[in-house]
């Protein structure tokens, strides 16, 4: 059970400004039925250009709920200006707190205001899109978002960046990208906590090789692929070239090339050498294997 | 308020008969079964009546019960156990929708070079048997599928696919932690080589299981360290656990089908009256066949964690196949593997019964459950006003 604030529980049991505000002038939805919550958020400016009118209407957990209802409580008086300028974090302290899985909640709530105020400066024209790079295919996360949430809420660790919006959570393909990300913004306080130089094994035969491979494959790799259903297979090792295929539902992945190959690469590299390189084997899709769902 | 208890496939309420029963295993009679004394041994006696109780229960020989510390290591047990002991063969078969006590140790063995197949249902989650022939093979060496789901209660055929699976001479485990005491069971007429389950989900307290070994069957220990149960399971036995779950199965035994007839017309009632009262909400499941406490139930455009906390205010204890309760980003792996779409398995909602629960508790549940999926759906964007 989630330890949730009792201010949460209130704007829970007891919404503020449910609804859509009739002839809005900015409209903005995030989120979707699949990815488990999404919010529509329309506000009324009055003739100062301020805020008079805002409501929601939620899909989602309690704390999706809580967190829409009192971001309605708090831009309503403000310009659009000083709306912008509201956090993911505002809105969690403003409840006294989400519980860490729970932050993703408040970043929606952000990101549905930019959207409504977007909608409004451009007449109502414009709809929410996606800025930067899509990184996270499972939940639609792009590079600009997920470098937004870690400098605003001072993340530095994957597991952060995933409960503050979703990237990285489904599959576990774009962890290692998202560990770039982190690394190329927080940048030496990531290197403080945890010692950049991993522990990798001195010289190796070629059989000490294979298996160091194989193991890091079982422990470090497939369970990540297996969370969201797919399986990855070692193929061969030539020399320090590493040959892999990817299965299931990692094999119809689009971005096998981009982001699987990467991740694999980088984890091979930590717990093995740094001599590695990672080719995926096409031919063997269509071969028998026997990993079968 | 008073606590109205829908979550028994979670865990149980311990009768009270049970606990009388185990009381004076902690205080006075509290001697080790092992020991040479009289103090002690008499324990022994106590153990051995609970070994009985279990037995009547699955309809088997007293020797083929193994105490366990619960349904999980039951599982383990059974699995690890086996492929310890027919070394030669490489695989193992089993179901996407196992409990993950089973799913996460077959899983676990393709590291160790295994072959592991994970059988698929239709959309009631029902199993293609046609698909287990065709896997079925002379490497085959354990085929593990459970005998009732526990989001769903949908009941698999487990006695016609043991026959299959014993014939192409592989063992047969099936975790029984959800049909145990719910459907009556004569594993000595069967050809079930392995069955697990849990004390916790028929009454019994936590932290006691079984694993039913039929005689012939092999398998290596997987706790070592002891001579308890025969060398199959180390470790000094969890005496008024043991005791109470044998008091469990005598209870089980003796009312099973009058309290099935009860606890089904309540469940029945129950889910009847919501998909009535309550639009755009579907039965998840084999609606003919499957445990008569359990109901799993989708509300489109709402999320499972609020109707959750919702219930919670009445004091209404359920549980959900949606994301956000478990603390990850996907909703349950069974109605995905069922093919219920995301947005029906983010608002599934599991009303589990037990023989405590009452017609009023049923009344209160279906006049409450509408308010609340219209509170919810006054909010969600999804909903056409």
């Amino acid at each position: 059970m989630w330890e949730y604030t009792d201010k949460l529980k209130d704007h829970f049991f007891n919404p503020h400004n449910v609804g859509e505000v009739e002839q809005a002038d900015g409209v903005g939805e995030v989120g979707s039925l699949a990815c488990g919550d999404a919010l529509k958020l329309t506000f009324k400016l009055d003739k100062d250009g301020r805020i008079a009118d805002a409501k929601f209407k939620t899909f989602g957990c309690a704390s999706a709920i809580a967190t829409s209802s009192v971001l309605t409580e708090m831009i309503k008086g403000k310009t659009l200006d000083e709306a912008a300028k509201v956090t993911n974090k505002d809105i969690a302290d403003y409840l006294g707190g989400l519980p860490e899985q729970k932050m993703h909640c408040s970043v929606m709530g952000r990101e549905a205001l930019e959207a409504a105020i977007e909608n409004y400066r451009s007449g109502g024209k414009a709809k929410h899109e996606l800025e930067g790079n899509v990184v996270c295919t499972c939940f639609g996360v792009t590079d600009k978002e997920i470098e937004r949430v870690i400098e605003e809420n001072d993340l530095t660790t994957v597991e952060q960046v995933t409960n503050y919006c979703k990237a990285g959570g489904g599959c576990g393909g774009c962890q290692g990208e998202i560990e770039k990300i982190i690394d190329k913004i927080q940048g030496d306080k990531v290197k403080e906590v945890a010692p950049s130089v991993p522990r990798r094994a001195g010289k190796l035969t070629n059989i000490q090789k294979i298996k160091l491979i194989q193991q890091t494959i079982n422990e470090q790799i497939r369970p990540a692929l297996r969370a969201h259903g797919g399986n990855i297979e070692l193929i061969d090792v030539e020399g320090d070239k590493v040959i892999v295929a990817f299965r299931d539902m990692c094999a119809q992945c689009m971005l096998a090339e981009l982001t699987m190959k990467e991740v694999v690469e980088a984890k091979l590299r930590e717990f093995v050498s740094e001599q590695l390189s990672v080719e995926e084997d096409k031919d063997s899709i269509t071969q028998p294997h026997n990993h079968i769902e | 308020m008073e606590t109205i208890y829908f979550d028994n496939n979670a865990t149980t309420k311990v009768a009270d008969e049970v606990l009388d029963e185990m009381r004076p295993l902690f205080c006075e009679l509290y001697g080790n079964p092992s020991s040479m004394h009289t103090f002690g041994g008499q324990i022994g006696r106590k153990i051995r009546q609970a070994r009985e109780q279990v037995a009547a229960l699955l309809g088997c020989d007293p020797s083929e019960i193994v105490f366990t510390g619960c349904g999980t290591e039951s599982d383990n047990t059974a699995i690890k156990g086996t492929l310890a002991a027919v070394p030669n063969k490489r695989k193992v078969i089993t179901t996407r929708v196992e409990h993950p006590a089973v799913l996460a140790v077959c899983r676990d063995l393709e590291n160790y070079g295994y072959t592991v197949v994970e059988l698929g249902v239709d959309k009631k989650g029902r199993l293609d048997m046609a698909e287990l022939q065709e896997q079925l093979d002379e490497d085959t060496a354990l085929v593990t599928i459970m005998y009732a789901n526990n989001e769903t209660g949908v009941v698999c055929p487990v006695e016609d696919i043991a026959e299959l699976v014993s014939s192409k001479g592989a063992v047969f485990h099936t975790d029984g932690v959800q049909a145990v005491g719910k459907i009556p069971l004569n594993l000595s007429q069967g050809n079930i080589d392995l069955l697990s389950l849990s004390g916790h989900k028929l009454h019994a307290p936590k932290g006691v299981g079984v694993l039913y070994v039929r005689k012939g069957t092999r398998l290596s220990p997987f706790m070592l360290g002891g001579h308890q149960e025969g060398g199959r399971r180390a470790g000094t036995e969890n005496v008024p656990g043991i005791v109470g779950l044998g008091k469990a199965c005598e209870l089980a035994a003796r009312n099973i089908e009058q309290e099935n007839n009860k606890v089904r017309s309540l469940r029945d009632k129950l889910e009847d009256a919501i998909l009535e009262n309550c639009p755009d909400a579907r039965l998840n499941g084999d609606k003919e066949n499957r445990l008569p406490n359990t109901t799993n139930i989708s509300f489109e455009y709402i999320e499972g964690e609020a109707i959750l906390l919702m219930l919670d205010r009445y004091g209404i204890c359920a549980s959900s196949g949606s994301a956000c309760t478990s603390g990850s980003l996907e909703p349950s792996h069974v109605l995905r593997a069922m093919g219920v779409p995301f947005t029906a398995a983010h608002g599934s909602i599991r009303f589990s019964l037990s023989r405590y629960n009452t017609e009023k508790e049923v009344d209160y549940t279906i006049e409450k459950m509408p308010q609340i999926v219209n509170q919810l759906r006054e909010l969600s964007p999804f909903v056409a006003k």
